[in-house]
């Protein structure tokens, strides 16, 4: 509002012809054209360019227009119904996992505690790491033979796992992995979150005679849906194109073990199928949109009811 | 095999050296330095290698500088190699592997032709066809030959009373004595915290099937040939056997390429299904074992089609976008790779595990296991592995070689899963019958 108004003073004081223009958007048009031009060279172009390069065998020499053969090709990949079930798997386990361990994390935190502040960046010093390095630390520490944890664990005489080199635990390890890096953002909105409920209301149902679960239950819980609805969103998005911690820790295996959609193809461009894996980006776009614009549009749904 | 391949070349030969031929103007306009860079691997001993070469070639071309860039091996280094040729901004001169690898590297368009090199007559006719297309030769080699098939711990042998085997089952058979008496010896050794180490029982066999079916590469490159039919199937077949006697070593899932190498070093594990320039990595680590090892190549059903499987050496190549004075020198230095002076330090920094394909020639100081590999030549029992005979490999036999081993996949699922594979790449090289 006070933008247009300022405007509209800087129009008048030039010349009454261009007020109108003026008024009608709010900044002149060269004002927009720096971002338009970035905008077009380096999403427009470039995302146009990737359907068209989905469509041709390409070589980085040369290209081949085949029509739809590589979506043919990528979804008879063997690995990928594998990898379609693995992402949705470590998807979903990631977020949940967030949404409740950030909780309740949070309640723990807002709580009167001794060294709260300390505590609570410590929750939030893993997601300040960089994820190739949890990734290549984890993958020492969780050695089946030599890893410090099974280590210890052999002390109690209990034989640990093989973590990332047993097929039927690598996947989850590394959603487990995930979790403790992803945690301190999902506890750090939860914590804005339950901050943002007035303290009246706990007060009133203190007189109520509400026990502590039930004030988690009816107040916080519902107050801190917005809060919710952010973290799943983040961290599903986040779940599902995952990607790097994947390969750092196992590289998909052992075999494809451990696949999800983005490491598959990542593995046709490593390959050299560069069309191939253009093809495959497309569909991870199209199938997180699918998921993700009516989960976005029903949480928000609930949002506006309340 | 092209990761193993990859890996191999890097940790064997790698030592291409940077070539930053300083402005040296070929020879002599205008007095001035011409510089030029030389591409090379990050395993060791590839950029000390690089770095010797360039120093023993400057103090030689004193109007030649050689600046050294390194690269990524594996699958991330062939991108890069792609990348950097289709923008024209590749160094002057780059170590990459031969056979199918280069081949995908478009060589006619993207490549200088050296044919009428000095340094080509000395060729071996195994190496000119791997570097070369129907127009003409690309690359010079740096490092020798090496082969593929199993690299063994001869105390161990003696210990046990073993002899070498001939056929599988004798193979099998000494295993079964090593796990029987060898006091906690693994039979076998795999290294599946590094994947490519798992391909060498269905590569390394290569020799082997063509020993039975000599139009098979070929057939094979025409789509007419399978890995799930026998004779290829065996070598899936063979690894899942291994598995199933339980004849690994314990920690094989997380074990990675060095640790194979100190354990088949140190008599832990008996057998290593492996490249010989794995001799490479043992002299750097446990020089005193180098020795003790030795070779012999996988074993066929047959003794008489047992072949030991041979990869030829990576080399050095120049890109087109080199040109004028930078082209000279980058020829000089290619040739000085070759050299006596080149030769030495060779032999000095990427110890032969085979013969040389060039001018070079193995100094008696050479490990003990070129005698067991050259035994294979003078018999007359060797063959190029399959990536030197056909462009066709598929990215992702690593995984199923890794799934046979591990017992996730049976060999004649991994095989025609692998068959089902390498469609993609044919179709990718635009080859005819797919």
């Amino acid at each position: 509002m006070s933008a247009t108004t300022e405007v509209r003073a800087a129009g008048r004081r030039r010349t009454t012809a261009r007020t109108s223009l003026t008024q009608r958007a709010t900044y002149p048009s060269w004002f927009y054209l720096p971002a338009g031009v970035l905008y077009l060279i380096f999403f427009a172009v470039p995302t146009f360019a990737s359907f068209w390069f989905s469509l041709t065998r390409w070589t980085l020499f040369d290209t081949e227009f085949i029509g739809l053969e590589n979506y043919i090709q990528f979804f008879s990949e063997p690995q990928l119904s594998r990898g379609f079930v693995n992402t949705l798997v470590y998807g979903f386990v990631t977020s949940g996992a967030k949404v409740v361990l950030g909780l309740a994390l949070a309640v723990l935190l807002t709580s009167q505690l001794v060294g709260r502040g300390y505590l609570r960046s410590v929750v939030f010093f893993p997601v300040l790491v960089s994820t190739i390095g949890v990734g290549i630390t984890f993958t020492a520490l969780l050695d089946p033979f030599d890893g410090v944890v099974n280590t210890v664990l052999a002390a109690f005489g209990i034989e640990g796992p093989g973590w990332f080199t047993d097929p039927s635990t690598a996947l989850l390890t590394i959603a487990a992995v995930d979790v403790w890096k992803g945690l301190g953002i999902a506890t750090l909105i939860y914590i804005a979150g339950i901050v943002a409920i007035p303290q009246e209301y706990y007060e009133a149902a203190r007189v109520d005679g509400a026990g502590r679960w039930q004030q988690f239950r009816s107040i916080t819980l519902p107050l801190v849906q917005p809060a919710t609805a952010t973290v799943i969103i983040l961290s599903l998005i986040g779940g599902l194109r995952s990607f790097d911690l994947i390969w750092a820790t196992t590289g998909g295996g052992p075999g494809f073990t451990s696949d999800v959609i983005a490491s598959v193809i990542y593995k046709q461009y490593q390959a050299g199928f560069y069309g191939l894996s253009t093809a495959g980006n497309v569909i991870l776009f199209l199938v997180v949109t699918a998921i993700m614009v009516p989960l976005s549009m029903l949480l928000n749904r609930k949002e506006v009811e309340r | 095999m092209s990761r193993a391949t990859r890996h191999r070349v890097a940790v064997a030969a790698a030592a291409v050296p940077l070539l930053a031929l300083a402005g040296c103007s070929s020879s002599g306009d205008d007095g001035g330095t011409t510089e030029i860079t030389f591409l090379t691997t990050n395993d060791a001993p590839n950029p000390e290698t690089a770095d010797a070469l360039i120093e023993a070639f400057e103090a030689e071309h004193p109007d030649i500088s050689v600046s050294v860039e390194i690269r990524p091996g594996g699958t991330e280094g062939d991108n890069l190699i792609k990348t950097r040729l289709s923008t024209g901004e590749m160094a002057d001169v780059f170590f990459y592997n031969s056979g199918s690898l280069l081949q995908a590297l478009n060589p006619d368009s993207t490549l200088v032709e050296l044919g009428d090199q000095e340094w080509v007559g000395s060729l071996t006719e195994e190496f000119v066809p791997v570097v070369s297309t129907d127009n003409g030769i690309y690359g010079a080699p740096l490092g020798a030959s090496f082969a593929g098939g199993v690299v063994y711990n001869k105390r161990v042998y003696e210990d046990l009373g073993l002899t070498v085997p001939e056929t599988w089952d004798e193979f099998m058979a000494n295993n079964e004595t090593i796990a029987a008496e060898g006091d906690g010896v693994a039979p076998v050794i795999q290294t599946y915290g590094e994947t490519w180490t798992s391909q060498l029982f269905v590569l390394g066999d290569f020799a082997n099937v063509t020993a039975v079916d000599p139009e098979w590469a070929e057939q094979y490159t025409a789509h007419q040939r399978f890995y799930a039919d026998e004779p290829a199937l065996l070598g899936f077949q063979h690894q899942q056997e291994v598995a199933e006697e339980g004849f690994f070593n314990e920690d094989f899932p997380s074990a990675t390429f060095p640790d194979g190498a100190r354990m088949v070093a140190e008599g832990e594990g008996a057998h290593y299904p492996m490249l010989s320039n794995v001799i490479q990595t043992i002299l750097q680590n446990t020089p005193d074992a180098v020795d003790d090892i030795g070779f012999f190549a996988l074993p066929a059903t047959d003794a008489e089609n047992t072949q030991a499987t041979i990869w030829q050496p990576n080399a050095v190549y120049i890109p087109r976008s080199t040109e004028g004075a930078e082209l000279e020198a980058a020829k000089e230095f290619v040739a000085f790779v070759n050299s006596d002076a080149g030769c030495d330090i060779q032999n000095e920094l990427l110890p032969p595990a085979g013969p040389y394909a060039g001018t070079c020639e193995v100094l008696d100081s050479a490990p003990a296991l070129l005698d067991d590999i050259q035994a294979y030549f003078d018999a007359g029992k060797t063959a190029n592995a399959l990536e030197f005979i056909s462009p066709v490999k598929g990215p992702n036999l690593e995984q199923a070689t890794v799934e046979v081993g591990s017992g996730i996949r049976t060999a004649e699922d991994a095989a025609a899963f692998y068959d089902q594979d390498v469609e993609k790449q044919a179709k990718q090289l635009g080859l005819e019958g797919w």
